[in-house]
């Protein structure tokens, strides 16, 4: 997939963002979010057990882990979307308990989505207003007199226009949203995004359903970001992109932090490898399964063994169950 | 059978003070679920308490008619606040339970012979139109053109209506044109996505509901004004009457529920002229004069579902917008 996509081209990346020895819950230098024994239940499920978490100012923070491992769920806590059961979280050290989604947007926080929540309906110009914040024309009263309106909209429209060439949409600023192709709505939700002049970007996997030649230029987006001074949280499966663009990386597993670290230390960490690559990362299930003819390592060699081993052992409980079910 | 009378008992419709409140009540219905995307199954209650707003307060209180159609509004507002606290936090289903159940209720209390000497319970309210045609400056008499001829009174009332019915085009196209307008038919697309951009959506949705909810009392006022108030208008039947209108001319246009509701009203006098004619005639043998009424409301029915199936964008929405409806 977008294993085989250039990287884009490097820069530097942030280097001594923690204090300390590494671990999971390290403090940082410069945090922007703190987050203390923050748990979500749901009925007799913990989706988040996190005990204590710091993202690192300016700085790309990738959050990665297993399907199910809760970083959605941590981001609508940290959004305002969800509310945790217990805990305490701050953003810009403001307490963001009971603070609704639309505030903490307000606060500078903003996000976009797994699934992308372009408002199809509305034309590619409209879903960019709507993401500026303070429009004196939203307000009920005022939006019926034109005048007192008219020269922000006028702003709002020039700063639109500058985001959507940016991002390589310009010519597409009359059509439906709902006319865009997912990957175009991915990158209109991270332009209206950017409307708000946020400093937390927070992206639910950018990447997902994005073609190879769209992921590169959505990387270079979400690097400039970060050297437009804003921190960047994102959610992502592609273990190489993020390699390449995070400086930080967090990673869950079962609602807990497991491991964080700067990229290239926490991916050797055994508990990452463990929970998100899988034990046996490096053997082709394709030989293992002997579907495919080719040479394996040691460890396949093992792992092939105890593929047999379990093989063996179903063949014989069902033999044992014929002769039961044949007395 | 007498084709022209059919004609012009049809064309007099579309001045009927009905068929006005009944825009009216179409043009705040758009407000709610064409731009909002608000699910209100209550239109004819919030049609109720304005008329009985208007009526009480002449007949209970003694206000002058321009007050006391203030208030009928005012009620409409606190009618709005009352289901929009506790179900706009909720998912858009749950407002059309909560409105569909209050406009029920609304009506149910009318109708008690409990609150007779108020609400006047099945009999309903009359007699209280002698303020509003007091203040009629038109000459007296009975006058007009052709199929549209009617008393001095029932001009003045449509006067009103017309130029209510301007004021509420004027209000809504101005307010959809603007940022306000733009995060209204945003929240209709995606309230989270809003949400996510600093919006207070529950604000907005309940400005919506409030706004619409005016307007849509504004028509039943203005039914109230040319005929008398009876609870048995009100029933849930003559909220689906309005959706009909509305999802005709269509839902998220500033026009649509105009011609819509004009274009039901005389749709539905042609039929109940046609029918029974034909009937007369022998041409429905196997249907009653009085069937041929109730006849009409099942091809209306049938009506609706065609629209919504072949045409859900109504005759005025854009083709464009059909093509990505999901």
């Amino acid at each position: 997939m977008s294993a085989d996509v250039a990287p884009p081209a490097p820069r530097p990346k942030s280097t001594g963002l923690h204090t300390g020895e590494i671990r999971p819950g390290v403090a940082k230098v410069d945090p922007i979010i703190v987050v203390d024994g923050v748990r979500r239940v749901f009925g007799g499920l913990t989706a988040v057990d996190v005990d204590h978490l710091e993202i690192p100012r300016n700085a790309i923070t990738a959050l990665i882990g297993p399907n199910g491992a809760g970083k959605t769920t941590l981001f609508n806590l940290l959004t305002g979307f969800d509310k945790p059961n217990a805990g305490t979280w701050s953003f810009d050290g403001r307490s963001l308990a009971g603070i609704p989604a639309y505030k903490t947007a307000r606060m500078g926080q903003v996000r976009t989505f797994q699934l992308t929540k372009s408002l199809g309906l509305l034309t590619v110009l409209e879903n960019m207003k709507l993401g500026a914040p303070k429009q004196a024309g939203e307000r009920i009263g005022a939006s019926i007199l034109p005048f007192l309106w008219r020269k922000q909209e006028a702003e709002i429209e020039v700063k639109a226009r500058e985001l959507l060439a940016r991002f390589k949409l310009d010519t597409k600023e009359k059509d439906f949203a709902a006319s865009l192709s997912g990957g175009q709505r991915k990158l209109l939700e991270m332009a209206r995004a950017l409307m708000s002049d946020p400093t937390l970007v927070m992206l639910d996997e950018p990447m997902a359903g994005v073609n190879p030649a769209l992921t590169q230029s959505l990387l270079d987006h979400i690097l400039d970001l970060k050297d437009l001074g804003m921190t960047v949280v994102f959610v992502e499966h592609d273990m190489h992109m993020v390699r390449h663009i995070a400086d930080w990386v967090v990673v869950m597993a079962e609602g807990r932090i497991v491991a964080e670290g700067p990229p290239d230390t926490v991916m050797r960490e055994q508990a990452v490898i463990d929970a998100y690559l899988g034990a046996h990362q490096d053997v082709d299930l394709g030989v293992v399964t002997g579907r495919v003819a080719g040479e394996l390592t040691p460890e396949g060699e093992a792992l092939a063994e105890e593929a047999r081993e379990i093989d063996a052992a179903i063949e014989a409980d069902a033999a044992a169950t014929e002769t039961e079910d044949g007395k | 059978m007498n084709f022209l009378q059919i004609i012009s008992n049809t064309l007099a419709q579309i001045l009927a003070p009905a068929t006005l409140g009944y825009v009216l009540a179409a043009i705040g219905l758009s407000v709610h679920f064409g731009f909002a995307g608000l699910l209100n199954m209550g239109v004819a209650g919030f049609m109720a308490i304005g008329a009985y707003g208007f009526a009480i307060s002449i007949l209970t209180f003694g206000l002058p008619w321009p007050l006391a159609a203030l208030i009928g509004l005012a009620a409409a507002v606190v009618f709005a606040l009352i289901m929009g606290i506790p179900t706009l936090r909720l998912r858009g289903d749950y407002l059309a339970i909560v409105t569909i159940a209050a406009a029920e209720v609304l009506r149910l209390l009318f109708l008690t012979s409990t609150f007779r000497p108020v609400t006047g319970s099945a009999d309903g309210l009359s007699g209280f139109q002698a303020g509003f045609r007091a203040s009629n400056p038109l000459p007296p008499g009975k006058w007009g053109w052709g199929p549209w001829t009617y008393q001095s009174d029932q001009w003045w009332v449509i006067i009103v209506g017309v130029i209510t019915i301007a004021i509420a085009v004027l209000l809504v196209w101005a307010l959809m044109r603007s940022p306000w307008g733009r995060v209204i038919r945003g929240i209709r697309e995606d309230e989270d996505a809003v949400g996510s951009l600093g919006k207070n959506v529950f604000a907005f949705k309940m400005q919506a509901l409030v706004v619409g909810g005016i307007i849509i009392a504004a028509g039943g006022i203005i039914t109230a004004m040319g005929t008398n108030v009876n609870p048995n208008v009100y029933v849930t039947s003559q909220t689906f009457y309005v959706w009909t209108a509305l999802l005709l001319g269509g839902a998220a246009t500033i026009f649509g529920p105009v011609l819509g509701a004009v274009l039901f009203w005389m749709v539905r006098a042609f039929l109940s002229n046609l029918l029974p004619a034909l009937v007369s005639i022998g041409w429905l043998p196997f249907l009653t004069p009085e069937q041929s009424q109730m006849l009409v409301f099942v091809l209306v029915g049938a009506a609706l579902m065609l629209l919504v199936i072949f045409r859900p964008q109504g005759i005025l929405g854009s083709k464009k917008e059909l093509t990505f409806v999901r």
